[in-house]
């Protein structure tokens, strides 16, 4: 018990102590380790992170019915199963689901579980703030499609140009649910991302410099600054919008002096930034993993991690290559012309990374290697065919058409989802403690990787023989039904392939109940710091953090070189990984409040739309909320700290109390 | 208080509390609140940006504009410059009230590093007091442009500066709030720390800033268009 007194308050991640404040007298606190109330009141960054997982592949389901939906009205010619109205939504839905509620929260599941692992915090640093992130995003996104019952979804496309989402071609309320659910996901995301960069600035392990990072927590920290700068300016535009489309104000509206090329800037400025938000998490995670199945160190780690925030910067100065069409003038045209060419450069220089670390390296071809490997074509696909929407003439003739469409699917899907799919398989084992069967997944990743190329090859012929993107439907003499067929084929595939993940999931676990295999730590004989922890890993993290030499901490103490400079062991994983047994752990305490404010969010935004009692109901939420919050001290001083053990809690923890007292958090937010 | 910036971010002590900054140690040595006040207020930055954007894009917009009916039969579009309508006396007069607010958050920051009490409480008061009394300045002002024929959604002009302006006070309120709050928990309980105050004050005297460059660019700077 003597290390309770000598081991101060690292865990507690939010201030010091300066008040002595008193929790609000009306609720208790949530104190209950089991069960679903251990879920939603969590403050845990790697619940939060599984909570994110989760939430956002049920989104994919959702979002990948609504494809199925378009794939199959877009068959044949003239099918009728979607009219042109419900086909608008369909697409709107679709789109704005797998880019808000897909992708980016896949991104922060992995970010949210593993960076705060990687660089050996605690938690991230403000813990309650992380829930808040969470449940805001989750209720936004519910929020968002319940537009489905309360008069139809948004039907602007995922960029809803003016004047399309004004209120004369958009009468119905579906793009205000886009509006406001946009603007709740964008709390969430700002939310997230000062979070996360507090957390990489301020709280890595000692002796991590930021050259001894991880590359997937330099792509995290890049992704956090672009999302810190992004949000703001869609939030401008979507209040823009929202004045228009609620309080008759005419900003996009060109009959009344509004510019609807305002409402083109402002979300594209945030929207290329999305882009690189999108894709940089997934590029990080297969940069953990081409080096750990190739037995070799990441191929110019500094030149990674420079390409990386070089994209970070240059994708400010690229947005209007979205709006070639639109008539910008010559000039922009030029300039923004050159700097989309430019930005393939540190995305090439990636590509040739990724490569160079695999060759000569002793490849193992798990299914984490293979969906890496599939990203690394895929995205050059994808890559390659942005690039030629660098020039201005060739892009005005594919702007608005399959060619399109094609392209940034070969991105999204297969740049962002397939290295997602990479990072389950990968951290699989070290989030839940067992593997995924290899077996299914390999199943998993051929029938995705063929479905993928099956649905989104053919869209460059489709674009190319001039089908416009966003109509719902063709007549049979413009001969794009055959390849129309092959890619609805594909889209069916896909969704067989989704289908094994799941089996595989649902077997996988089976087969570990009734048969439990010891993962152990390091499964896949990996690099960096989170392999050091038992699988899953403890509510506590480390025993004791890290004092870091190396980049790749974890594989230097696990090899050495032998005097002709070749590799050798030099030590075993059990002798160098953490027992996870540490007992004197404060953690911050759970808390009801970051829900409840939450939970104001949508009330207000029904409100704004249908009857303002609502947004009253929902502004005493969150203002109620946020002084129960703040008032609360972010460490229950009556609560024990340590994680969850079967008896002893008194004797255990009769220390901490005394600590705990001290520790009293002062009301930071 | 002085924040030691150059401290070695890699020989920051992670299991040591730091007496001397008061807070739990960082890599930085700067407290995570404040990093994150400052990451916030980058934020802030670009959506003023968006906004100031917006307005320097409409201001010259609202003549030639022909008064019509929606389709609910409001009548919408007006001709009314919300430039010609600056009272720039008045608005120079709160513009100083509010510039003096930041002396006075400076105090309070001074008398919380000293945990003076009484001190405190007085400049935090004040500073509440003066921001008070710009937000009234600023509904005066907005009620007097809407009797002259300057509603929010008289013309896009009108619309944006209403936005840019409107989302500034918001900014002004809730740092009024967080002021109030803070002077409250000064009679619950010990003193906020300097540093808890010192965070106060960064967004306090953004918002000062942000007025500096709306009040520049929306006032003082003359709209180009002849006037109609």
């Amino acid at each position: 018990m003597a290390l309770i007194h000598t081991r101060t308050p690292v865990e507690l991640t939010s201030g010091d102590s300066t008040v002595a404040a008193r929790p609000l007298g009306v609720f208790a606190r949530p104190r209950s380790p089991k069960g679903w109330r251990n879920w939603l009141f969590t403050v845990d960054h790697k619940k939060i992170g599984i909570m994110y997982g989760a939430g956002s592949l049920f989104f994919f389901v959702i979002g990948g019915l609504e494809a199925l939906l378009i794939r199959t009205q877009l068959a044949r010619p003239g099918q009728k199963l979607l009219s042109a109205d419900l086909y608008n939504q369909v697409f709107t839905m679709h789109g704005v689901t797998m880019v808000f509620l897909v992708v980016m929260p896949m991104g922060a599941a992995f970010a949210n579980y593993l960076m705060p692992l990687q660089i050996g915090a605690r938690d991230v640093a403000f813990p309650r703030l992380n829930a808040f992130s969470f449940w805001a995003w989750l209720f936004g996104s519910i929020f968002f499609n319940t537009s489905w019952f309360l008069g139809g979804g948004a039907d602007g496309g995922w960029f809803n140009y003016a004047p399309n989402n004004g209120v004369v071609f958009s009468p119905g309320h579906g793009i205000d649910f886009y509006t406001l659910g946009l603007l709740i996901t964008g709390i969430a995301s700002l939310v997230s991302s000062i979070n996360l960069i507090v957390t990489v600035i301020n709280l890595r392990a000692p002796g991590m410099s930021w050259f001894k990072i991880p590359v997937f927590t330099w792509m995290t920290l890049v992704t956090q600054f672009l999302l810190l700068f992004a949000v703001p300016v869609i939030t401008v535009a979507l209040f823009l919008l929202m004045f228009d489309r609620l309080f008759q104000a005419n900003f996009f509206n060109a009959a009344l002096g509004g510019d609807p090329m305002q409402w083109q800037h402002l979300f594209w400025i945030f929207g290329h930034p999305e882009v690189y938000i999108m894709v940089l998490p997934a590029f990080g995670i297969v940069s953990e993993i081409i080096p750990t199945f190739s037995r070799k160190p990441i191929f110019g780690y500094p030149f990674m991690v420079f390409s990386g925030i070089a994209i970070g910067f240059m994708g400010w100065g690229v947005w209007a290559h979205h709006m070639f069409a639109s008539g910008i003038g010559p000039m922009s045209v030029t300039v923004f012309s050159l700097s989309t060419m430019f930005i393939a450069v540190p995305t090439g220089v990636k590509i040739l990374n990724w490569l160079a670390t695999m060759w000569g390296g002793r490849l193992r071809f798990t299914t984490a290697m293979n969906f890496a490997i599939g990203l690394v074509a895929m995205f050059t696909i994808g890559g390659l065919s942005g690039v030629s929407h660098a020039f201005a003439p060739a892009d005005t003739q594919q702007t608005d058409t399959y060619y399109i469409v094609a392209h940034f699917h070969y991105v999204l899907f297969g740049g962002a989802i397939l290295g997602f799919f990479g990072g389950f398989y990968f951290w699989w084992p070290k989030v839940f403690g067992y593997l995924l069967s290899e077996r299914i997944g390999k199943w998993h990743f051929w029938v995705t990787l063929i479905g993928f190329n099956l649905t989104f090859g053919p869209m460059h012929i489709l674009g190319m023989q001039g089908m416009s993107r966003r109509i719902f439907t063709y007549s049979d003499n413009q001969g794009f039904g055959f390849w129309n067929m092959v890619a609805t084929i594909g889209a069916f595939m896909i969704a067989v392939g989704l289908a094994v993940f799941f089996v595989n999931i649902l077997v996988s676990h089976r087969a570990h109940k009734r048969n439990p295999i010891e993962v152990g730590p390091d499964p896949w004989d990996a690099r960096s710091l989170e392999w050091m922890l038992p699988s899953p890993t403890p509510e506590h993290n480390f025993d004791e953090v890290p004092t870091v030499t190396e980049l790749d901490e974890f594989w230097h103490r696990k090899y050495g070189h032998d005097e002709n400079g070749r590799l050798v062991r030099i030590a075993e994983t059990s002798e160098v990984a953490q027992k996870g047994d540490a007992l004197d752990v404060h953690l911050p305490s759970p808390s009801y409040w970051p829900m409840v404010v939450a939970a104001g969010l949508p009330f207000i935004s029904y409100g704004l739309m249908f009857s303002l009692w609502w947004a009253v109901l929902g502004a005493l939420l969150l203002i109620g909320g946020l002084f129960g919050w703040v008032l609360e001290p972010s460490t229950d001083p009556e609560d024990d700290h340590g994680h969850a053990h079967a008896g002893g809690h008194d004797e255990e923890h009769a220390g901490t109390d005394v600590e705990a007292a001290e520790l009293e958090e002062a009301p930071v937010v | 208080m002085s924040d030691a910036v150059i401290a070695m971010d890699v020989e920051a002590p992670h299991d040591q509390y730091d007496a001397q900054s008061g807070h739990a140690p960082t890599n930085t040595g700067i407290s995570n609140e404040k990093v994150a006040m400052w990451a916030f207020l980058g934020s802030e930055c670009l959506m003023f940006g968006g906004l100031i954007s917006t307005y320097l894009l409409y201001k010259n917009r609202p003549g030639g504009i022909e008064v019509r009916d929606t389709i609910d039969g409001a009548r919408v579009g007006s001709s009314v410059k919300i430039s010609n309508l600056f009272d720039i006396p008045f608005t120079s007069v709160s513009s100083f009230i509010l510039l003096a607010s930041s002396l006075t958050m400076v105090f309070a920051v001074n008398s919380a590093v000293r945990q003076d009490h009484s001190r405190l409480r007085l400049w935090l008061g004040a500073t509440a007091a003066l921001g008070a009394l710009f937000v009234g300045g600023q509904v005066y002002e907005f009620t007097s442009f809407v009797k002259e024929g300057a509603g929010f959604t008289s013309n896009v002009s009108t619309s944006a500066f209403y936005t840019l302006t409107g989302f500034h006070g918001v900014h002004v309120t809730v740092g009024i709030i967080m002021l109030v709050s803070a002077l409250a928990l000064t009679f619950r309980a010990k003193v906020p720390s300097g540093e808890h105050v010192e965070i106060l004050g960064l967004y306090w005297h953004f918002v000062d800033i942000v007025w500096i460059v709306i009040f520049t660019i929306v006032y003082l700077i003359p709209t180009g268009a002849p006037q109609r």
